[in-house]
């Protein structure tokens, strides 16, 4: 082939896997990347959703690996997410909730229909401990570590396939941490 | 309309009836759509405008999370609303736009600038485009330079053989 083609040719192609790679990543695009990976979890102390009289604060989370789930009822995706809660939440798993910007009855009634996984729920009615854990849409998960700081964040619902190669393989990593 | 409908015959009065629910039936997912539910809210004011004109240029240059390729100030998402008010919120309470803009990276990251920062992370999107053009000027002058050389060797220039068949010729005339 004549070298006049080849430059061409070989910029095309370098052009072709740019943009390919560029397609396969597409799908994660969307997840933004969380500053607040291993930082400590923001400072909060809400209502919870179960018992208004009692709270739900940052502190609860010292002492133990846990997970943080980000829900409402007005969320469909968190419905689809909700059985696999249930199950590791049966299985031993501390998963504490945090209720976005929901009214309590809406919030209660969910949690009688569908099961209730969680230790106890937050209710941030308007959002604002959402900011500060940086919530952009329900459902997002945290992993949190025993001293309290987040380890991992997922985004969108939990699938099977993420509890089992993620989320339970760090859970288990977590706890062998002194 | 309700005359139009009575007149006709029972069949198309059925069909008209049923056409007018359907459209009816239509219109109804609108309202259903899932999201969080609210009060209407209050629009956001301001009595100094100088802290209004750092709300409107934050509001630009800050990225909604939801709808990603709006800023805050274009974006009707739910959270674009709440991220504007705490925005004003901050600037009321006398926090400058770096505070503000601190705030909004600690908890959403880089992502949320529509300026990016420079640094390690975002060196090829900032240096990229200006090596490119290097690049390209190179190319450019390189091709140029070559094509220049070709001339002055000129292959189309006669050799001596050539250049005495031509006045050979040119006698002859």
């Amino acid at each position: 082939m004549k070298k006049q083609f080849m430059t061409p040719l070989i910029i095309f192609g370098l052009l072709v896997v740019l943009l390919v790679v560029g397609l396969m990543k597409a799908k994660y695009v969307r997840d933004v990347p969380s500053p607040l990976i291993g930082k400590a979890v923001p400072e909060f102390s809400i209502p919870t959703v179960e018992d208004q009289q009692k709270v739900f604060t940052n502190k609860d989370l010292i002492g133990q690996v846990s997970l943080v789930n980000i829900w409402a009822s007005w969320c469909v995706s968190c419905r689809a997410e909700h059985r696999l809660l249930n199950v590791i939440a049966g299985q031993g798993i501390k998963i504490y909730g945090i209720n976005y910007k929901d009214e309590l009855p809406d919030a209660r009634r969910w949690l009688s229909a569908y099961g209730n996984p969680y230790v106890k729920s937050a209710h941030d009615i308007t959002g604002r401990a959402g900011i500060d854990w940086g919530v952009y849409g329900t459902p997002e998960t945290f992993v949190i570590d025993k001293k309290g700081m987040i380890r991992y964040k997922h985004t969108g619902p939990v699938y099977q396939q993420d509890i089992d190669e993620k989320i339970l393989p760090m859970i288990k990593q977590l706890q062998a941490e002194s | 309309m309700l005359s139009m409908i009575m007149n006709k015959k029972p069949a198309a009065r059925i069909l008209a009836v049923n056409s007018i629910l359907f459209f009816i039936l239509c219109l109804l997912p609108l309202h259903l759509q899932a999201g969080p539910r609210g009060q209407p809210k209050e629009p956001i004011v301001f009595e100094d405008p100088q802290v209004e004109s750092d709300y409107l240029e934050l509001s630009e240059e800050l990225r909604c999370l939801v709808c990603q390729n709006q800023n805050l100030i274009d974006s009707n998402a739910e959270l674009a609303d709440d991220l504007r008010r705490e925005v004003a919120k901050m600037l009321k309470k006398g926090n400058n736009k770096e505070q503000v803009i601190e705030f909004m990276v600690d908890r959403y990251g880089d992502f949320v600038l529509y300026n990016p920062p420079f640094k390690a992370q975002t060196i090829l999107l900032w240096a990229g485009p200006f090596v490119l053009m290097f690049f390209g000027i190179f190319i450019l002058l390189k091709k140029i330079r070559a094509g220049n050389e070709e001339k002055n060797t000129d292959s189309s220039a006669l050799s001596e053989q050539e250049k005495e068949k031509l006045d050979a010729i040119l006698k002859n005339k």
